[in-house]
C-alpha cells in the first residue's frame, strides 16, 4: 500500500519562485513551499508583502519572473490547462458582474472551466453558502458579505482540489467571519485543500493548520501552527500572592521573578520548548521563603505576538 | 479545446446584448430610416441615378458596411474592456482556457451581434428600396468577414486601452472618417483625381465597392482584390491577437 505516501505528496510545490513587476520591484523572492493535501495554510503578512502576487502566480494572472509551480506534478505554465482546472480563486477585490443573476455567474464560471453543466452541483455550492434563495437576483442587488459569497460560490463552481482565499473575512463581520471560517471547515472536511490570506491573526490560529509568514516577498517561514506557537511562544506563570511583597527574596533570583508595583503578584517566564518548566522548584523555593499565594494561572503568548516579533526582526 | 468556455464567453456575451435588445433593434431602424430620410430623400431626389443604380439603392451597402465596422469595433472592445476595467477578468486568466478560446468566444460573440445589426439594416432599407442582391454568397463573405476581422480589431483596441477615451476614440476618429470618404454614400468617379487616387489608399473603400459589387455588380475595384485584403486583414488582426496574448500584453502583469 502507498497510500500513505500518496497522502504526504504535496498537492502544490512552488520551486524557487521570483516576481520583479515590470517596474522593476521584486514582489516574491525565491518562494519554496509545499502544500498538503487537504490542509488549511494561513499565510500572513503585512500590507504589500507580496500574498496576492503569490496566489495570483500560481493561479496564472501573474507571470513568474523565475521558478516554478506544480500542481499534482502539473507544471502551471506548460500543463496549465490541468492546473487551472483543479484550482479555484476567490480574489481579493470583490469584483463582480453587476447585471447578471447569481446562477447566472455561477453557469458561466463552471463553463470557462470546461465543466459541463450540473445544475445539482450548483444548487448544493449555492445552499452551502446560504445563497440558494438569491440565485435569480442581479448580484449588485446583494449586500458585500453575499457578493464575497457568491466569489466563493464561483470559485467552487467547477468542484476544484484547492482553493485559494485571498482575505475572504476583510471586511466581514463578526457572525459573518464565523460562517466563513465553518464554510471553510466544512471545505476541508470535503477535502478541499485550503490557502487563504488574512490580516486576522485570530483566523489563522482558529483554523488554520499551518501558518506561513510573507514579509518582504520572503516566505520567512512556515509551520504547524501548534508547533509554532510551542517553540516561539512564552508561557507565564502568574502567582497572586498573600501578603505584600517589598522585594523578591535574594534566594529566588536565579528565577528572574517579576514582581508587580503593588507588590502583590509575580510573574515567572518561563520557555515552553523543554520539559523543564522549572516550575515545581520555583513552588518549593517559595514555601521555603514563606511566600503564600492565593491564586494562580498561566498565560501564553498569543500567534499576534507571535506574528509581530517575527516581521520585526525580518523587516 | 475546452468547448464550454468558448460557449460560456459567447452565451455571456449574446446575454448582455439580449437585456437590451430593445434598444439594439430599435436604434439601428430608426438611424438607417434617417439616412434614407436624409440622403435618400433629400439628395437622391438631385442625384437620381448613380451607375445606374438608384441613389436609395446605391447606398444601402455603405449603410451596411458603417454599422458592421462600428459596432464590431465597439462590441468587441467593449466586451474585453470592460472585465479588464471592473476586474473581472481575473477568472478568464486563471481559468484552464486559450487565447484562441477567448478569442472565439468574444468574436464570434461580436461578430454576430454586428451580422444580426447588418441584417436588420438590410431589412429596414427593403422599405425604402427595391432590395436586390446578385451575388447572395459573396454578400455573405463580406458581411462574415468584415465582422470578424473588425471584431478582432476591437479586441485588440479593447486590450490596449486602458481609459474610456481610447475605447471611443478608433471608431470615431478612425473609423467613421475612412467609411465616409470611402464611397459609402456617392461613388469616388463624383471626385477629382487627386482625391480618386487617394482614396485607393482607404482601406474601406475595397470593402464597401466589394459588397457593393454583389448586390448590384458595380464596383470601384475588383471584388477579388476586395475579398483577398479584407482576408489578409483578417490574418493579420488575428496574429496580433495572438501575440498579444501571448506576451501577456496589458493583461498579464
Ligand atoms: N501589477 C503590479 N505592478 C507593480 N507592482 C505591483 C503590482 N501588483 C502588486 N505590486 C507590488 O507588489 C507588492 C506586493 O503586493 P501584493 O498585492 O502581493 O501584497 P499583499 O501581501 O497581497 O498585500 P495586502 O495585504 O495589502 O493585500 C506591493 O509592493 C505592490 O505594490
Ligand atoms: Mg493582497
Amino acid at each position: 500500500m502507498n497510500t500513505s505516501t500518496e497522502q504526504t505528496k504535496p498537492i502544490l510545490t512552488v520551486s524557487n519562485l521570483n516576481k520583479t513587476y515590470a517596474g522593476g520591484f521584486q514582489a516574491l523572492r525565491q518562494i519554496n513551499l509545499n502544500i498538503i493535501r487537504g490542509e488549511i495554510l494561513a499565510l500572513l503578512g503585512p500590507n504589500g508583502a507580496g500574498k496576492t502576487t503569490l496566489i495570483s502566480t500560481i493561479c496564472g494572472i501573474v507571470r513568474a519572473s523565475s521558478g516554478t509551480v506544480r500542481v499534482e506534478g502539473y507544471d502551471t505554465v506548460k500543463d496549465y490547462r490541468k492546473t487551472r482546472s483543479l484550482i479555484g480563486l476567490v480574489p481579493q477585490e470583490l469584483t463582480t458582474d453587476s447585471f447578471e443573476t447569481v446562477w447566472a455567474t455561477l453557469a458561466f464560471s463552471r463553463g470557462l472551466y470546461g465543466k459541463p453543466p450540473n445544475a445539482r452541483h450548483l444548487e448544493k455550492v449555492l445552499r452551502d453558502l446560504s445563497l440558494w434563495d438569491k440565485k435569480d437576483n442581479m448580484i449588485r442587488t446583494l449586500s458585500g458579505g453575499m457578493k464575497r459569497r457568491v466569489l466563493i460560490a464561483k470559485a467552487l463552481s467547477h468542484e476544484p482540489l484547492i482553493l485559494f482565499l485571498d482575505e475572504p473575512t476583510a471586511g466581514v463581520d463578526v457572525s459573518l467571519r464565523k460562517d466563513m471560517w465553518k464554510i471553510v471547515n466544512d471545505l476541508r472536511s470535503k477535502g478541499v485543500t485550503i490557502i487563504l490570506t488574512t490580516h486576522y491573526i485570530e483566523e489563522a490560529e482558529e483554523i488554520a493548520d499551518r501558518v506561513g509568514v510573507i514579509n518582504n516577498g520572503e516566505l520567512v517561514l512556515v509551520e504547524e501552527k501548534i508547533r509554532l506557537m510551542q517553540k516561539l511562544g512564552k508561557k507565564q506563570l502568574m502567582l497572586e500572592l498573600d501578603q505584600e511583597l517589598p522585594r523578591v527574596p535574594l534566594s529566588l533570583a536565579d528565577y528572574q521573578l517579576e514582581l508587580s508595583n503593588d507588590g502583590r503578584r509575580l510573574v515567572y517566564t518561563f520557555d515552553n520548548q523543554g520539559t523543564h518548566s522549572g516550575i515545581t522548584e520555583l513552588l518549593d523555593d517559595l514555601k521555603l521563603a514563606g511566600i503564600a499565594f492565593t491564586d494562580l494561572h498561566t498565560s501564553q503568548s498569543s500567534l499576534e505576538e507571535i506574528f509581530v516579533n517575527l516581521v520585526d526582526e525580518t523587516s | 479545446m475546452n468547448f464550454y468556455g468558448v460557449l460560456a464567453i459567447y452565451k455571456f456575451e449574446m446575454a448582455r446584448t439580449k437585456r437590451t435588445l430593445l434598444q439594439s433593434i430599435v436604434a439601428p431602424v430608426i438611424t438607417t430610416s434617417l439616412y434614407f430620410i436624409v440622403f435618400g430623400a433629400a439628395i437622391g431626389s438631385r442625384i437620381q441615378q448613380v451607375e445606374g443604380v438608384s441613389y436609395g439603392a446605391f447606398i444601402v451597402p455603405g449603410l451596411v458596411m458603417l454599422n458592421l465596422l462600428t459596432h464590431s469595433i465597439s462590441n468587441a472592445s467593449f466586451a474585453i474592456y470592460f472585465p479588464k476595467f471592473v476586474g473581472t477578468v481575473y477568472e478568464m486568466l486563471s481559468a484552464p482556457i486559450s487565447t484562441l478560446e477567448v478569442v472565439l468566444g468574444y468574436v464570434g460573440a461580436a461578430a454576430t451581434k454586428a451580422m444580426l445589426l447588418g441584417f436588420i439594416i438590410l431589412i429596414t432599407a427593403s422599405f425604402f428600396i427595391e432590395m436586390r442582391i446578385a451575388h447572395p454568397l459573396i454578400m455573405l463573405a463580406f458581411v462574415v468577414l468584415t465582422a470578424v476581422t473588425f471584431s478582432l480589431l476591437g479586441f485588440i483596441l479593447g486590450i490596449w486601452a486602458d481609459n474610456f477615451e481610447k475605447l471611443s476614440v478608433v471608431p470615431m476618429l478612425v473609423i467613421t472618417p475612412l467609411v465616409f470618404l470611402g464611397g459609402s454614400f456617392y461613388s469616388t468617379d463624383m471626385l477629382p483625381p487627386f482625391w480618386q487616387s487617394l482614396s485607393l489608399f482607404n482601406p474601406v473603400l475595397y470593402l464597401v465597392s466589394g459588397l457593393r459589387w454583389s448586390f448590384y455588380e458595380i464596383a470601384e475595384v475588383n471584388v477579388w482584390i476586395s475579398l483577398i485584403s479584407i482576408f489578409v486583414f483578417m490574418l493579420v488582426c488575428f496574429f496580433t491577437v495572438v501575440v498579444l496574448f501571448r506576451t501577456g500584453y496589458k493583461l498579464r502583469s
